[in-house]
């Protein structure tokens, strides 16, 4: 277990923005040797304790002591200097530069007054077969897997003769083998007597690896638990500060027969569309108030499909129908003039423009679609902003401000308001509940389940099994760049039959 | 006294904050500065129903600058950057001479309104040669317009013959040198478009959409912008504003020079653009802010000359003082300066003071 002296300890730390107390009173610990979870909403402060702790910014209030020895970082550089190292959600790497260069960035081997590039790739080779990673260290960064690149991050990270290893959403883009790799790696530091302090919004998780949980809620503590000592449900309770009931009425809802659903003509109907090196041509029928989920591996090409239904990509295969008349879609522009609305899972580079403020990134699309000579009136803008601010529960509720000091899953709502003030009639959403809390998450399944139920078709992709088998009525497989299977979603199907259809390319 | 310096700080720092707030106050301190040091600059006075003085001059001066600026703001907001304006005010200066030149009466009116009206129609064509190398195929804006910047020195040569062309043409010099209202015509001729520019931007969706462009590329595509058309009009707009740059700048010198109109002026107006704090890296963009800049450069450029310092070596000077006023306005540096300041003698335990300045939220 712990032994007895913390390696670090956040006493009283507050900090405000301008409008927002981030953190208020907040005390933290972590001990040597152990995981440490640390859970709350979006927006609770859990980013902001942590770009405390490792000088992104400054303190109001409160002392920090690593090592029993009172600090206070002025930069991320300082921290790492300290033994403080952070692997951040979005990873923090350059793209353009080889795997071994990103790990030694700053801080290469030299020899004779010039880099050693043969000590650097063997050094860098070494670091990564200590995490299982036996790659091409020469090869640009970018040409590996987003997983590949975090776990390139936590090398570059633990290289740093880290004493606390910070890991923000480490596993918001790994598939389950990954994660457990990652695991394996975060358990084997955890012997080296690294603290690490985990941060997730998967609740399997984090009750997986950690030994002690820290809850944050709105910016106060509310407390630290041992994690065996802690059931899940009210871990929930304790990050949403309210009973969970809005999850299980979902369930209770019976869902509406899929013969009945798809009896009318569907709202769009994609015949053999395909695109080369993207996805192999499929067929896929959409109708009226029908949710389709899309379940698949990391990569299978669930967001491949679905930038062809919006025209993000152009289609070389087969072609869409909509309401059954053939239509060519060449671009985004033509598939929203057919009524379709597309919210992809990258918020940060193909979502939000994020030095705009809040009103102008929901009226964006909008307004594109106007064109430029016909603004939409500023009262008709506040009123529409303020109506999906208060029906999405978008926080803070100011509609002007920059839509990049929003928390994740703030920002996930004002790509779906968006979208939902363009009254689409097909709604593609790619990962919607990624990276973001228990509460938000709930939310935008309950919308998706009204949106339907009022007669909206919805694309939904997940790579949450669970919450693609909640919501959908029918449920599409990929596989290597296939479509392989499309399941009605029936009582019979569950999680582990879709695991196979996915291993299997069939059904089980 | 102390008293009611405590009542000004909260004003003051919410004014400090505001970012035109540096620009602003440089240019402040540089027409004190003037004013203490150099007799007459601020006499102001209407001689034959025109206004005469230093700072009318500045603006006078300074019109051909705003003009470029403003179109720069724009292109740079999409993420841009126009390097060939200078071979445009070449180019258009060059056109309308010649025209005005080849006039049998080069007073007549209409003779000069062709001119003119010919010269913005080339402008637009060269605008719009940017726009699609930018905007159609792809090239890199600075790669894009560096071909014209070199390539339309020589179509202005090509216009001229090689030659200097003069003209002796009433109604042409107005456009550069010439007063309506007791006020100079370029100076009106400038603030009608930047007034007209900022109504259509701002009026219209057009300023947001652009920003929307210049912020995120492929998010607004996505989000159905049709940011190559919005570009391309980027483009073409800048060129015009280049074009009657280069009608005021030939007017005011009776001359077409090819070789030198407009020499440098895309520097002078991407520095304009900067002081006002338009990013480089677009998004937000603040007209208000160029037009600020280019006054800022201008009165430099008149207070470099009546201190005396030889022309010859005023670019100099002039760089030294762009690259203070640069630093003055990087919140960083001014951090940096003010923690120098603040720090506090060394005590036993290693906490360190926070400086408060400049933390980002």
């Amino acid at each position: 277990m712990a032994p007895e002296r913390p390696i670090l300890t956040m006493t009283g730390i507050s900090k405000e923005f301008p409008g927002v107390k981030a953190l208020i009173d907040v005390d933290f610990r972590l001990f040597p040797g152990e995981v440490h979870g640390l859970m709350g909403e979006n927006g609770a402060g859990k980013s902001t304790l942590i770009k405390v702790l490792t000088g992104v910014y400054g303190i109001d209030q409160g002392d920090i002591t690593l090592d029993d020895r009172p600090v206070r970082f002025h930069s991320p550089l300082q921290a790492q200097q300290a033994g403080v190292s952070t692997v951040y959600q979005e990873v923090n790497l350059c793209p353009n530069l080889s795997v071994a260069e990103n790990i030694f960035i700053g801080r290469q081997p030299v020899r004779f007054g010039r880099i050693d590039w043969p000590e650097m790739r063997r050094r860098a080779q070494t670091l990564l077969r200590r995490l299982d990673l036996d790659i091409d260290v020469t090869a640009q960064l970018d040409t590996y897997s987003l997983a590949v690149q975090q776990l390139v991050a936590i090398a570059r990270a633990i290289d740093i003769e880290a004493k606390v290893l910070i890991l923000d959403e480490p596993t918001s883009s790994l598939d389950a083998g990954e994660v457990a790799q990652l695991f394996r790696i975060m358990r084997q530091l955890k012997q080296d007597g690294i603290a690490i302090l985990f941060v997730t919004h998967f609740l399997d998780q984090v009750f997986e690896i950690s030994d002690r949980i820290t809850v944050l809620r709105n910016g106060r503590r509310v407390g630290e638990y041992a994690t065996a000592e802690l059931a899940q449900v009210d871990l929930v309770s304790k990050m949403l500060g309210k009973e969970l009931e809005t999850l299980e009425r979902l369930e209770e809802q019976p869902k509406r027969e899929l013969a009945a659903i798809e009896s009318t003509e569907p709202v769009l109907h994609a015949r053999e569309l395909g695109r080369r090196g993207a996805v192999a041509p499929f067929t896929l029928a959409i109708h009226r108030g029908e949710v389709v989920g899309l379940a698949g591996l990391l990569g299978s090409g669930r967001t491949e499909l679905a930038r062809l239904l919006f025209g993000a990509d152009r289609a070389d295969h087969g072609h869409l129908e909509v309401d059954g008349n053939p239509v060519t879609i060449r671009g985004p522009r033509n598939a929203m003039a057919r009524d379709i609305a597309f919210c992809s899972e990258n918020r940060r580079t193909e979502g939000l423009v994020e030095e705009l403020t809040v009103r102008e990134n929901i009226i964006l699309a909008l307004q594109a679609v106007r064109g430029w000579a016909r603004p939409l009136p500023r009262r008709r803008q506040e009123e529409l902003v303020e109506k999906y601010i208060n029906a999405l529960r978008i926080t803070p509720p100011n509609p002007d401000l920059p839509v990049r000091s929003l928390s994740g899953g703030n920002q996930q709502k004002v790509m779906l308001a968006r979208w939902l003030i363009m009254e689409p009639r097909l709604l593609i959403l790619d990962e919607p509940t990624r990276g973001i809390d228990v509460g938000a998450k709930a939310e935008i399944q309950r919308l998706v389940v009204s949106l339907s139920d009022g007669g909206m078709a919805v694309l939904f992709i997940s790579a949450e099994l669970e919450e693609v088998l909640r919501l959908s009525h029918k449920i599409g497989v990929l596989r290597d760049r296939q479509l392989v299977r499309e399941l009605a979603n029936t009582d019979e199907v569950d999680a582990d039959r879709i695991m196979q259809t996915i291993a299997s390319g069939a059904t089980a | 006294m102390n008293a009611q310096l405590a009542r000004w700080q909260p004003i003051l720092r919410t004014a400090a904050r505001h970012r035109l707030f540096w620009p602003a106050a440089l240019l402040a301190v540089l027409l004190s500065g003037n004013i203490l040091f150099t007799p007459h600059f601020a006499e102001i006075e209407v001689r034959d129903g025109h206004l005469y003085g230093t700072i009318v001059d500045i603006f006078r001066f300074g019109a051909p600058l705003i003009m470029v600026a403003i179109g720069m703001t724009l292109v740079i907001a999409t993420r841009g950057i126009d390097l060939s304006v200078g071979a445009v005010v070449a180019i258009c200066g060059a056109l309308a001479c010649l025209w005005v030149s080849k006039q049998p009466d080069q007073n007549s009116v209409g003779g000069v309104l062709v001119a003119v009206a010919l010269a913005l129609a080339l402008a637009l064509a060269l605008g719009l040669w940017n726009g699609i190398l930018v905007a159609g195929i792809g090239i890199q804006p600075i790669i894009a317009t560096l071909i014209l910047m070199v390539g339309g020195r020589g179509l202005a040569q090509l216009i001229t013959d090689g030659q200097i062309i003069t003209i002796n043409s009433e109604p042409y010099e107005l456009i550069g040198s010439g007063y309506l209202f007791t006020l100079p015509f370029n100076v009106l001729v400038a603030a009608a478009f930047a007034v007209a520019t900022v109504a259509l931007l701002r009026g219209t969706a057009l300023g947001m959409l652009i920003e929307s462009v210049g912020g995120n590329a492929e998010a607004s595509r996505l989000a159905g912008i049709m940011s190559r058309r919005l570009t391309l009009m980027v483009y073409m707009f800048c060129a015009l504003c280049a074009g009657v740059a280069g009608l005021m700048a030939s007017s005011n010198v009776h001359a077409a020079d090819g070789n030198n109109a407009g020499l440098f002026i895309e520097l002078d107006a991407i520095l304009a653009v900067v002081i006002g704090g338009t990013s480089l890296a677009g998004g937000r963009f603040s007209i208000g802010g160029t037009i600020l800049g280019a006054l800022l450069i201008q009165t430099l450029t008149t207070t470099i000359y009546t201190v005396g310092v030889p022309p010859e070596t005023a670019l100099l000077w002039k760089a030294l003082v762009v690259t203070i006023v640069c630093l003055i306005q990087s919140p960083a540096f001014r951090a940096r300066i003010a923690g120098v300041r603040r720090r506090p003698p060394p005590s036993a335990a290693p906490v360190e003071e926070q400086p408060k300045v400049g933390v980002p939220a």
